[in-house]
């Protein structure tokens, strides 16, 4: 008994209201994403906003049975929890429902369960455990290895379905590797390979090569010119001549059609509102016609009539933006922001490195899927199809968040204890 | 902890700056970039016009003369429609299939996925047989519209007609018309459009990405009922129009009849005229190009357009005058011996010796000696120059409306002609001009140009012995019953009653007393007293206008009307008989002349074209005999 009072006396209850308050959020977006008055009653089990209700509560049992949990469980069976994962994959991949175009649904009753969802969750325990191994050096070469492999098995099971969203979730954990000590300039190298990504496909190839052939001449001219240096800016000259020829080689052939017009529209090559360019329109106009104050709670006309693609699912963002104008999208971002930097904050004053580890994989995990929604509703990055944590409407969504959030609360909730 | 724990810094960081770049960028979306609010409303709003039905328009008794019927506009959503039986479905509508095809890729050319017009104003008879079909042709719906009938083909001319507005009309309203919009083309139909119009209901609707209506935006604030036009009452006396009509049927030519004591307009017949549901429908089009081209005119407003010398008719006005000027009393008496001479050599000749005769019987023969010397004295013994005495003539002529418009609620009326002094004064190169250079004035021919509306007001000036109301065609608008201001004003004409007495005795002689020129027994109505003026009317292109005006009863006139059947000869023998016709037929409701003359009246043809035969084959002889008349009308038979 004293126990359990400990238990929920230790709980990060700021973070638990941040949570409720997303959930809530979305649930009434998710209602009026989808208002029908024919069916005005949010609590209506045939629509999408009654089964949502019926989601939340159902993840709020989830998260008080993690919390009632040992929390040693998480660490201990961390490569069940994988294994697992990896077959449920491997099975999507063999009895998984079709729904536009990605086989990433194993039908069970009238629900169904998305193996990918649960990859997150698995990986990052799997990664934390690994981690926290004594004596564990990130820039060693085996280690990194291992990293590798862990991220790259899932990913490369969720590519094959092929739900390019969900896999690219798995690289927002370079955030961790950074934290527990991969170097820094892993993460100025992506930075660079993305910018020269871009930059290759708006740009002709030739005078890409002569700007950075150019940057690298600048450097070396105004730095001391040691032979460390010479040599570093050698490599990367040519390895990002090489990049720049297989940036054109990927975006040909490793791209599907569907993804390089996506990019193509971002990068404003591809100018067809009506086409190619439809769902990022409809949904900019549902987010810009919001203004500063918003339309008002069941008042949207872009998102409930239809002009905006899966507008309870991955635009669930256009709602917000549409009913509650700039001051919501405002409110909402503060909150993700604020339950990020309390993630991170948890994750610090933990003492077991698995504790903490997992706490950076988690706010990797939101931040990586806040980020590229939202960006993509407002035409910053290329519309990629996974879910705002908490306010999609999803069983298997949220309740892979609520499992992923709610572990890093029951570990928080014992950090006095060693694991 | 371990040591890399001030990196948590560098990743809260990122998730600041990222957060950050997501605001700035809502931000400008949201609040900034407006194009998007405009979009949004682009996206889901759709005005839905809801037409008003067209006001109606009745008769004096509140019978119909226009109303609405409804037809069927076929639709087509051209990606809706599958295969289907086309042969058969262009018999129930009454197309060929090369016509079918036509609009059909009309309609795909202009939308594959909204629908557009296929066929326009299908009849309720063929819409019938075609409904219970309508559910196997797929992509084709019906709408509902109305268009305009006429359930007695009467009045064209007065009712006018409406048809899809021009571009100067869109610009004219600025905006209030759309292309495809209907408006009043000519008559009542015009010159009431706003109030028959009605106003038209605005729907904000919203539809969805499929565009299905989604209901009303802002639960309907916006939204505007369709009020329906405004009823009009006429002036007009149906049965007595539809007579009139007859009457003027193969003739050409104008009956007006006033009301006297209102000046409420009771028959309004312009001939030839058409049947104005000509003008309405899917042969519209056609019919128009056909109406303009006929070398009739139909399309001529006859009583408001048409501008004749008065001829003997005139006599009246000057009879009146003259002793409002002193210069005639009703024992004045001048000798006729055939003629009034003037100047050194000026003869204008009269239609026969009258001998001497006073006011009353010159009126009564027309005689056209006693107004030469009338005349005359008007303008030459007037006490000041000629030319002012001209000028004071023409001013007392002109308040009975002669010459200027009666402002008639209708559209494009002519003002006739009155000529001024200058005209002369021009014409001789010199103001020392005096009555002899104008004296066919006297006689009401020259420069006159009077519209036979213009003559029914002088008509019903002297029935009322003064003054007259200004004519008008629609005596009351709408439910209320509202009657514009300017037509219950009287007019005067500034000669004293006591003047008409003797002019209204000539004019009953003229009609009822052996001697009268339209004294003959198909001219007198039994038991009722006609007063009226023939007029004969010289005209340089081909046979004599026949004029007549008068009014009846004496006392108490109900009516007042004239009458101009073009190149028919006498006014009393076709003008006269058919006023009286109409006369009897609106105070008795029944005209008790025999049968047979009223009949020879509605059936004789006196159009041009039958003349041509006879003027090919008497070219020689002009003094048309008998005879010739009688192969004139077997032609006629043959016509008809």
């Amino acid at each position: 008994m004293n126990n359990q009072r400990s238990l929920f006396f230790n709980v990060d209850w700021i973070t638990i209201l941040l949570y409720l308050l997303l959930c809530i959020i979305g649930w009434f977006n998710i209602h009026a994403a989808v208002y029908d008055p024919a069916n005005p009653s949010i609590l209506d089990m045939d629509t999408n906003y009654g089964k949502q209700f019926f989601f939340i509560l159902s993840a709020l049992v989830l998260g008080i049975v993690i919390l009632l949990m040992d929390s040693k469980f998480f660490s201990a069976v961390s490569p069940v929890f994988y294994g697992v994962t990896l077959l449920l994959l491997i099975l999507v991949l063999i009895v998984g429902r079709n729904v536009g175009g990605n086989q990433a649904w194993i039908p069970i009753g009238s629900f169904r369960l998305q193996p990918s969802e649960f990859a997150k969750f698995s990986t990052c325990l799997l990664l934390a455990k690994y981690l926290s191994s004594i004596n564990m050096k990130l820039n060693d070469l085996q280690t990194l290895v291992v990293c590798a492999i862990i991220l790259l098995i899932p990913m490369g099971l969720i590519m094959l379905q092929p739900d390019t969203g969900s896999a690219l979730t798995f690289t927002s954990l370079v955030f961790v590797l950074y934290r527990e000590g991969l170097s820094g300039y892993f993460l100025v190298i992506g930075a660079l390979m993305i910018i020269l990504f871009i930059l290759s496909l708006l740009i002709n190839q030739a005078l890409l090569i002569g700007l950075v052939l150019l940057v690298a001449g600048l450097i070396l001219y105004f730095s001391r010119r040691t032979k460390a240096l010479i040599t570093t800016l050698a490599i990367g000259v040519l390895v990002s001549i090489a990049f720049i020829f297989s940036v054109d080689f990927a975006y040909n052939s490793v791209l599907q059609s569907h993804q390089r017009n996506r990019i193509d529209v971002i990068l404003g090559k591809i100018d067809d509102p009506r086409g190619q360019g439809y769902n990022l329109n409809q949904s900019k106009i549902a987010i810009g016609s919001g203004g500063l104050w918003g339309k008002g709670y069941l008042q949207g006309t872009q998102t409930k009539y239809d002009f905006v693609p899966e507008q309870s699912t991955d635009f669930i963002f256009c709602t917000v933006g549409e009913e509650w104008g700039f001051i919501g999208s405002l409110v909402v971002i503060g909150l993700y922001l604020t339950l990020l930097i309390r993630i991170v904050n948890i994750a610090e004053r933990q003492r077991s490195p698995f504790s903490r580890i997992y706490g950076y994989g988690v706010a990797s995990i939101i931040f990586f899927h806040f980020f590229i929604n939202i960006g993509m509703t407002i035409g910053l990055v290329p519309v990629i199809g996974i879910p705002l944590p908490f306010l999609s409407y999803g069983g298997s969504s949220l309740w892979s968040f609520t499992i992923l959030l709610f572990i890093l609360l029951k570990l928080d909730s014992n950090r006095m204890g060693i694991i | 902890m371990n040591s890399f724990f001030q990196r948590r810094f560098v990743i809260q960081g990122i998730f600041i700056v990222v957060a950050l770049v997501l605001l700035l960028r809502l931000f400008y979306i949201q609040v900034i970039d407006k194009s998007y609010f405009l979009s949004a409303n682009n996206n889901v709003l759709r005005k839905v016009i809801i037409y008003p039905a067209r006001g109606i328009i009745l008769d004096r008794e509140g019978k119909i003369l226009v109303q609405n019927e409804p037809v069927y506009d076929l639709l087509v959503t051209p990606n809706e429609v599958k295969p289907f039986d086309t042969l058969e479905f262009c018999r129930l509508i009454g197309i060929d299939k090369a016509g079918f095809h036509k609009r059909f890729d009309k309609a795909r050319n202009y939308s594959p996925y909204r629908s557009s017009v296929f066929e326009k104003q299908i009849s309720a008879r063929t819409f019938a047989t075609f409904q219970e079909r309508l559910f196997e042709f797929p992509g084709f719906y019906v709408q509902n519209r109305s268009v305009r009938r006429y359930p007695d083909s009467i009045a064209a001319q007065f009712l006018g007609y409406i048809g899809e507005v021009n571009d100067k009309d869109i610009e004219k309203s600025k905006g209030f018309y759309r292309p495809g919009d209907y408006i009043g083309k000519t008559g009542v139909e015009k010159s009431y459009e706003e109030l028959l119009r009605g106003q038209r209901g605005v729907l904000n609707l919203m539809v969805d990405a499929f565009n299905r209506p989604k209901g009303h935006y802002a639960d309907g604030k916006y939204d505007t009922l369709a009020v329906a036009g405004d009823k009009l009452i006429s002036s007009l006396d149906r049965d007595l129009q539809k007579f009139g009509e007859k009457l003027m049927n193969n003739k050409i030519g104008s009956i007006v009849a006033i009301e006297p004591a209102t000046g409420e307009i009771l028959a309004f017949v312009s001939s030839p005229t058409y049947d104005p549901n000509m003008m309405v429908g899917r042969q519209r089009s056609k019919n128009s190009v056909q109406l303009y081209k006929d070398p009739l005119k139909p399309m001529f407003i006859r009583p408001i357009q048409a501008e004749y010398p008065p001829g003997s008719i005139f006599k009246v006005i000057n009879a009146l005058i003259a002793q409002q000027f002193g210069q005639a009393k009703p024992e004045t008496r001048y000798f006729c011996g055939g003629g009034y001479r003037f100047g050194r050599r000026g003869l204008m000749r009269c239609t026969h010796v009258h001998g001497s005769v006073d006011l009353a019987q010159s009126l009564q023969y027309s005689c056209n000696t006693y107004y030469g010397y009338v005349y005359s004295n008007m303008i030459d013994r007037s006490g000041m120059r000629p030319v002012n005495g001209y000028k004071r003539w023409r001013e007392a002529v002109a308040k009975f409306n002669v010459g200027s418009r009666l402002d008639i609620d209708l559209p494009n009326e002519r003002k006739g002609l009155l000529p001024t002094d200058e005209l002369y004064t021009k014409r001789w190169k010199s103001d020392k001009w005096g009555s002899g250079f104008n004296i066919s004035l006297s006689i009401g021919q020259g420069e006159l140009g009077i519209t036979p509306l213009q003559m029914a007001n002088v008509a019903a000036t002297v029935a009322n012995r003064g003054f007259f109301y200004k004519p008008h065609l629609i005596k009351a608008i709408g439910e209320k019953k509202v009657i514009k201001k300017e037509y219950t004003q009287k007019n005067h004409t500034g000669i004293d009653a006591k003047y008409y007495d003797i002019v209204v005795e000539g004019m009953s002689r003229a009609v009822n007393q052996p001697g009268g020129t339209a004294n003959f027994a198909v001219n007198m109505i039994p038991g009722i007293e006609l007063c009226g003026k023939t007029g004969t009317v010289q005209n340089p292109h081909g046979k004599d206008h026949s004029v007549f005006f008068g009014f009846a009863p004496r006392n108490n006139p109900k009516i007042a009307i004239a009458v101009v059947v073009e190149n028919a000869g006498f006014g009393s023998s076709w003008a006269a008989p058919i006023a009286s016709f109409m006369a009897e037929k609106y105070i008795r409701d029944t005209v008790t002349r025999p049968r047979a003359v009223v009949d020879y009246f509605l059936t004789k043809n006196l159009l041009p074209g039958q003349d041509k035969p006879k003027i090919k084959i008497s070219a020689k002889a002009d003094s048309a005999g008998s005879k010739k008349k009688d192969t004139v009308s077997s032609a006629n038979t043959k016509a008809n």
